[in-house]
């Protein structure tokens, strides 16, 4: 395994800090997502004083005093305690110091308005992808994209949308016993039966036992848009992105 | 035959998927496969014509699958089956698509509920209800939002109500036409209650009925005082819908403080009270109040029962109802006549009818700084557990509780925004009811039953007596089976026309939900909450 060992300035002193595996990384980036980025964004930024994917904190905290305030909370302020083992709390800690030396979106002085037009005209999006209720179902719903990701990361699946694909995000080919193959969205899947929404919005549920085969799909059927949107284009459709925050207001 | 039934299955994962209109809803008996609303339909009668699971057959069912919810919270939700899929929730407010045949899971939605959510008598949803490709749930800090029923987004996130003064939404929304249906709860925090209607596309308010009357408006005039600004009057299960008049009807819950009445002197206007609705402006079309100015908590959180049959010789749109005060009734559902009301369990606060169908309290019957003792008692004759009627049977069937009564005491209370107004509350007079554990009552004490009564008379027709009381509502089929449950944790069937026991399961938890029936693939199932998971049956293959 790739091993990533980051260090970060955390208020300006460079404390002891733990080397951290590529998947530590990745799980914790979901554990973020779930648990985290309602309160604090995307961006890490949205409770004053406090940037967590910039490492800003209201005080010097090492690896291990961020492990006990996620698990254990603050009292008397907005930060509860979590019910999550010390496992998952560190593989948060692990995103939170790599996302610190990942650099800044460069798609930036977009425009949202611009943003919704493009993805809903020229750039095709609704195509394949929902928001707001408008929209294919076929492709990820990006009704609170803004909400659970980073511009950084929606500008990278904008030009590499193959880079990095969630697993709630993967599709899946199964060809039945009589022959008929049915490509969908992966949505569940478990040592007996495999479930899915396919192309005509149907949410599908197959058990194995009664197919051929199945595999996941390993190309992205979403094109690249480097070169079939401009710069500005591109960072339009980040800024519309990230302007998709889901139908509750934190 | 097994090439047919295996092309069936097949077929299952492959079948149509097809939104929802309110006409799909509106006629729900002509695809019994599915269950579209709360209710089953929007009768309310919780009769399904799926007949595969037979009288003679039960004894087969088998256990397909189980869905345990993440959440330790009493479990009263009725999923949705639509087409091959289930929607249920998962408490208090998140909402889970499974496969209806195998239980396994396409997608949770997770709904983050307010810090500030204080609802009464358990942090719960009763379950969803789904227009086109929409699914809607009122929540416990008083939301209602719209969720996109094939992956579980949400579409939209209207606020209706001030969760830290108590409003909440525990019941599953009413859709009717192009509108989503809600009903505020609270009634324990002195909340104003009211029911609103949304537009199902935008969340935006289409009208708010008050279930207690403003100034200027008729039944003002029961509250004294300013005790109309904090009555309660609650909703808290969903109402029932007559497509001919145009009519929602919906239960309205106890007025507040509940147990001292001292301070709002008066009948207190539309608690405890029926309202008949226009549903496409909100106006109140007629009321029939149950129990007047109640001191007992004797809300009714019941399901109106819509039926259609002779009635005295002529044939009428009716509505049946047993109550929480521990009376079943027979209205006329176009203009609200009262045309029965008999007790279906012990009673002793009132002693008939006057010449309008309004009850006549007994003098004594009223809440006491020492204790008055008083028949059914504070969980009533019947709660929120949903009751069902047989059209084949022509008998109705009710959870009840028999032979109990509680010891209703009052205090003097101020009202404070936010914090429980009771204004007292009851005693258990009899062993109190127990939750799992062990039962040590004598015959002669409180137990529950599923009751059969004759809806034409009121009678009783027979019973099947627990040994502790239930919490669950009651399923009858076109095969005349009838499906319920209790605190004691059994799952069962009942022959619907004598009560013979003809199945049982332990499920290991308080049955507080109502049984549903499905069936995916040409196979019925037959499904129920209890404890923190949902089981599902089917006849062994």
């Amino acid at each position: 395994m790739k091993r990533i060992c980051v260090f970060f300035l955390a208020a300006g002193a460079l404390l002891a800090q733990h080397e951290y595996g590529a998947t530590d990384i990745e799980n914790g980036g979901r554990q973020y997502t779930n648990n985290c980025v309602y309160c604090h964004g995307p961006e890490g930024d949205q409770i004053p004083g406090i940037n967590l994917l910039q490492g800003k904190f209201r005080r010097t905290l090492s690896d291990d005093d961020i492990a006990h305030i996620i698990r254990e909370g603050i009292p008397g302020t907005g930060m509860p305690a979590q019910n999550m083992n010390e496992g998952n709390a560190r593989t948060i800690v692990a995103y939170l110091r790599s996302a610190a030396s990942v650099p800044a979106s460069t798609a930036t002085g977009g425009d949202a308005a611009r943003g919704k037009t493009i993805f809903e005209g020229k750039g095709g999006c609704t195509g394949c992808h929902r928001a707001a209720g408008v929209g294919s179902r076929i492709g990820p719903d990006l009704s609170d994209i803004g909400a659970l990701h980073r511009a950084v990361e929606l500008e990278q699946s904008l030009v590499d949308p193959g880079a990095v694909v969630l697993p709630q995000n993967r599709y899946v080919k199964v060809v039945t016993k009589d022959g008929s193959a049915v490509t969908g969205r992966l949505m569940n899947q478990d040592t007996f039966t495999l479930q899915m929404i396919d192309s005509q919005d149907h949410l599908r549920s197959f058990t194995l036992a009664d197919l051929r085969q199945h595999s996941v799909v390993t190309t992205t059927s979403m094109p690249s848009y480097k070169d079939r949107l401009s710069s500005q284009e591109q960072a339009d459709v980040v800024a519309y992105l990230v302007s998709l925050k889901g139908a509750r207001k934190p | 035959m097994r090439k047919c039934v295996l092309t069936m299955m097949l077929a299952g994962a492959l079948s149509a998927q097809s939104p929802v209109t309110f006409d799909r809803i509106l006629n729900a008996d002509k695809e019994p496969q599915n269950w579209l609303s709360y209710s089953g339909t929007t009768r309310s009668q919780r009769y399904s014509l799926l007949n595969q699971i037979t009288p003679d057959n039960a004894k087969n069912l088998e256990l397909q699958w189980v869905f345990q919810s993440r959440s330790l919270e009493k479990y009263e939700s009725t999923p949705l089956v639509v087409d091959g899929v289930m929607y249920t929730v998962q408490n208090p407010d998140d909402v889970v698509a499974l496969d209806a045949a195998t239980g396994r899971v396409f997608w949770t939605y997770s709904y983050p509920v307010s810090p500030d959510a204080r609802p009464c008598c358990g942090r719960l949803s009763r379950g969803v209800a789904i227009l086109g490709e929409t699914l809607y749930i009122g929540t416990i800090d008083a939301h209602v939002v719209a969720i996109d029923a094939k992956t579980g987004k949400a579409i939209w996130d209207k606020e209706v109500g001030k969760a830290a003064s108590g409003y909440a939404i525990t019941h599953a929304p009413q859709i009717v036409k192009d509108k989503v249906i809600v009903g505020m709860a609270g009634g324990e925090y002195g909340i104003r209650g009211y029911i609103l209607a949304l537009d199902a596309k935008t969340g935006k308010e289409a009208w708010r009925f008050y279930t207690i009357p403003g100034p200027g408006e008729p039944g003002h005039e029961s509250w004294a005082g300013d005790s109309w600004k904090t009555g309660g009057a609650s909703v808290w299960v969903t109402g029932s819908y007559d497509p001919d008049t145009n009519l929602t009807f919906w239960g309205i819950g106890n007025p507040g403080p509940d147990w001292n009445g001292d301070n709002r002197a008066g009948d207190n206007l539309y608690s405890n009270s029926v309202v008949a609705l226009d549903a496409d402006t909100g106006k109140l079309r007629w009321y029939y109040q149950f129990s007047p100015h109640d001191e007992f908590d004797y809300d009714s959180v019941q399901v109106p029962v819509l039926v259609d049959m002779p009635w005295q010789g002529r044939q009428r749109k009716l509505m049946m109802w047993a109550n929480r005060n521990g009376l079943f009734y027979v209205l006329d559902r176009v203009n609200g006549q009262f045309l029965m009301g008999k007790p279906f369990v012990k009673v002793n606060w009132m002693n008939g009818f006057d010449e309008r169908g309004r009850p006549m309290k007994v003098p004594s019957a009223a809440s006491s700084k020492t204790g008055t003792l008083i028949l059914p008692g504070n969980q009533g004759g019947t709660n929120y557990y949903n009751p069902s009627y047989s059209p084949r049977t022509g008998l109705f069937y009710i959870p009840s509780w028999d032979n109990y009564s509680s010891l209703y005491v009052k205090q003097d209370q101020d009202f404070v925004e936010g914090r429980t107004f009771g204004g007292g509350g009851p005693r258990p007079t009899t062993s109190a009811p127990a939750v799992g554990g062990f039962n040590f009552r004598s015959d002669d004490d409180i137990y529950g039953a599923v009751r059969a009564i004759d809806p034409k008379t009121g009678e009783k027709k027979w019973e099947f007596k627990m040994a502790d009381v239930t919490d669950a509502g009651i399923l009858t089929t076109a095969s005349d089976l009838l499906f319920s449950g209790g605190r004691e944790g059994y799952f069962y069937a009942l022959d619907a026309r004598d009560g013979k026991l003809l199945w049982k399961a332990s499920v290991g938890g308080a049955v507080r939900s109502g049984p549903m029936t499905y069936m995916v693939s040409g196979r019925q199932y037959v499904a129920v909450d209890a404890g923190n998971s949902l089981f599902v049956w089917a006849l062994r293959q």
